[in-house]
């Protein structure tokens, strides 16, 4: 039911995500340290902006590259609200009021605009109008605070000196800051479950159908821009919200945390190497990724070290902890080219030959 | 139906001159609206320079998807690696470089534009070989895998050569500028128009007056065609897309010595202004890829100068005009 009928249909896959989902549930009580605090909360962010790009990517076959543009739009509507406002609950409020309609309108005009073409054509529109708007956000300084972003506080009940339940009555504190980290746990896990519910919808079957043969669709009567439109709104709505989580956490928006190119690459090869079209795919790829950009690197800086030591060329620059990317650039295009369908993919069915 | 004597002429398309026309428009409007002379003159010939480094990089794009309908994202990776190998020849010749002789220096740059287009093309043969032949025909995987090649291409750009900005000084004779009158135009300015025409001219040329560029026209228009007729087609692209990749190269030079600094991120910002010239010409299209990029340079430097804030939208504005008047670009070369 709550998972709209469409379970992770292998038992693998099941347990990994009862193994994901409890531990990101317990990670405040047992892991306060800020590191893993910090792990966690863009693993639940970033588990809900890749799931609502593989409503795009995976359901519909369109390659957006304007996705951190929406992620963008609802860090800095939360941001600047609060910057400007001050710290209450109204401003958050506005924040919201102005953020969703802004990416919602926007991902219409670039729909309406582009979607009737093809996909190539698409992700070339929204490449350009991504690196517009972030040469906007950076360049509009009196608004958005130009290549420093804006820092700001957050209202009372959320900071980290508010005490809700002290740490003598259970053995662990309750702070503002761990309230807002379960703010944005259930927040993405309601994302990601409404988003399966899209894609388990009559309107998700004939996002499909779009997605396998755009012309029969269009022959049995679907009016392929409207499908196409709504489902980019829905997922600019969802990335936009993940965006507001995201500026909420860090108390703070910037072009390189919210609107950068790095991101929509790093969102891609989530979504690739999670398994596209599958929803489940966004939470594990955010975990693989998450967890490899922030402990593959200090493995790396040893086997760097021990390269170095060993006298051996080229290695240690190709080790190098800032040289993460390049490995998992090297596992994106395996995963495009061996396994197509990601991770989860291979889960579900572990004995058929890739297609 | 009327019979046509085997002597006869074919019957010509109808010339569409309207876009040639178009920046030499723009170029006259902006005339009054800029006010003095010399520095409309400026101005223009910045902005042709400017559209003929563009145009070399975007090219090789534009040539290849429409050749093969393959739109590679990492295109630009072509470009920084490029300017990287330049770096390898003219900064250990550095003495030569800062000869005040323009022979020496030209002496200096030739090479180094030929071992960057050469490293540049023979990359694109691997790219051509491992990322885009297992997945010819699907737009969508052809995206990614292109797109994961811009990645792995940066991050060992990055891994070889450091994160640092390498500057690259330009060679002392091309430095400085003509005054004519009270007209100043850049020397370099000068010779990247120069090479621009003369890769313009070059593929115009192939492409209209030999047989490889018949087969390559005559596969854009039907591949299928082509191939019945007993060419192998995919060498033929292979071909395209390693001269293409060299081309990317050759710009990427250019644009590091405008710049006169090299860094591996110079690909994804090019990669895009490329991506505007490319839609707006028209897939496939080279004269349409040449205007365009003369347009968008046009519209970046008098924008620059007339209304700075807008310069930063300008190319997304031009687009979105260009693409109300003729939604497939200027020359619709394909029929995709």
């Amino acid at each position: 039911m709550i998972l709209s009928g469409d379970p992770p249909r292998s038992r693998v896959l099941s347990i990994l995500l009862v193994v994901i989902i409890a531990a990101l549930a317990v990670t405040p009580l047992l892991f306060p340290g800020a590191k893993a605090m910090n792990v966690a909360t863009k693993i639940c962010i970033f588990a809900a902006l890749v799931a609502s790009y593989d409503l795009l990517l995976g359901y519909t076959g369109t390659v957006s590259f304007a996705h951190t543009m929406f992620y963008g739009i609802g860090s800095y509507s939360i941001a600047i609200a609060l910057y400007s406002m001050g710290p209450n609950w109204a401003a958050v409020a506005v924040g919201v009021a102005a953020g969703l309609p802004l990416a919602m309108l926007l991902a219409l005009a670039i729909g309406l605009f582009s979607l009737r073409v093809e996909a190539i054509f698409f992700a070339m529109i929204t490449l350009a109008v991504a690196s517009a708007f972030l040469v906007l956000a950076s360049q509009l300084s009196w608004l958005t605070g130009g290549e420093d972003g804006r820092s700001f506080q957050l209202p009372e009940l959320l900071r980290p000196g508010t005490i809700l339940i002290p740490q003598d009555w259970f053995g662990f504190a309750v702070n503002g800051r761990v309230l807002t980290y379960y703010l944005i746990f259930i927040a993405c896990a309601a994302m990601i479950l409404a988003l399966l519910r899209v894609v388990n919808s009559p309107f998700g079957r004939v996002l499909q159908a779009i997605r396998e043969n755009r012309f029969r669709a269009e022959a049995l009567g679907f009016r392929t821009v409207f499908h196409l439109t709504y489902a980019n709104c829905l997922a600019a709505l969802v990335a936009a919200s993940a965006g507001m989580l995201n500026a909420l956490w860090l108390r703070y928006a910037g072009p390189d945390t919210s609107l950068s190119f790095a991101i929509m690459l790093d969102i891609l090869l989530m979504v690739v190497i999670g398994g596209m079209g599958t929803i489940y795919g966004a939470i594990v790829g955010a975990v693989i990724f998450i967890l490899a950009q922030n402990y593959l690197q200090a493995l790396m800086g040893a086997a760097s070290n021990a390269a170095a030591d060993a006298g051996l060329p080229l290695l240690p620059g190709l080790l190098h902890p800032d040289r993460w990317l390049l490995w998992l650039g090297l596992l994106f295009i395996a995963s495009v080219y061996f396994f197509p369908t990601g991770v989860v993919g291979r889960l579900r069915n572990p004995s058929r030959k890739p297609a | 139906m009327t019979d046509l004597a085997a002597t006869d002429a074919l019957p010509r398309p109808k010339r569409d001159l309207l876009p040639v026309l178009l920046p030499a428009i723009l170029a006259l409007a902006m005339l009054p609206l800029i006010g003095s002379g010399s520095s409309w003159m400026t101005l223009t010939v910045a902005s042709l320079a400017m559209g003929m480094m563009i145009f070399i990089m975007a090219s090789g794009l534009t040539l290849v998807f429409g050749l093969m309908d393959v739109l590679n994202f990492g295109h630009g990776a072509f470009i920084a690696v490029g300017a990287y190998v330049a770096t390898l020849v003219l900064l250990p010749l550095a003495p030569y470089v800062q000869a005040d002789s323009l022979l020496t220096n030209l002496a200096v740059l030739a090479p180094a534009a030929l071992a960057a287009m050469a490293v540049s093309g023979a990359l694109g043969l691997v790219v051509e070989r491992v990322l885009i032949l297992p997945v010819y025909g699907q737009h969508l995987k052809q995206i990614l895998m292109t797109t994961g090649g811009l990645i792995v291409a940066e991050q060992a750009l990055y891994a070889l050569w450091g994160p640092q900005i390498i500057p690259l000084p330009l060679p002392t004779s091309l430095r400085g500028s003509f005054i004519i009158g009270d007209v100043a135009i850049a020397k370099y300015r000068l010779l990247a128009m120069l090479v621009g025409l003369v890769v313009f001219c070059g593929i115009q040329l192939v492409l209209n007056r030999t047989k490889i560029g018949l087969l390559i026209r005559a596969g854009v228009e039907n591949r299928e065609m082509v191939e019945a007729l007993g060419y192998r087609i995919r060498r033929l692209f292979l071909g395209v897309f390693m001269v293409g990749s060299g081309l990317a190269g050759l710009g990427g030079v250019m644009w590091a010595l405008y710049r006169e600094q090299v860094h591996a991120s110079m690909g994804d910002d090019l990669t895009v202004l490329v991506f505007i010239v490319v839609i707006i010409g028209g897939l496939g299209s080279i004269g349409g890829c040449f205007i365009g990029a003369l347009l968008v340079a046009m519209v970046a430097n008098y924008g620059g100068f007339l209304v700075p804030k807008l310069a930063l939208v300008s190319n997304i504005l031009l687009m979105v005009a260009i693409l109300m008047w003729r939604p497939r670009g200027l020359y619709a070369v394909t029929s995709r």
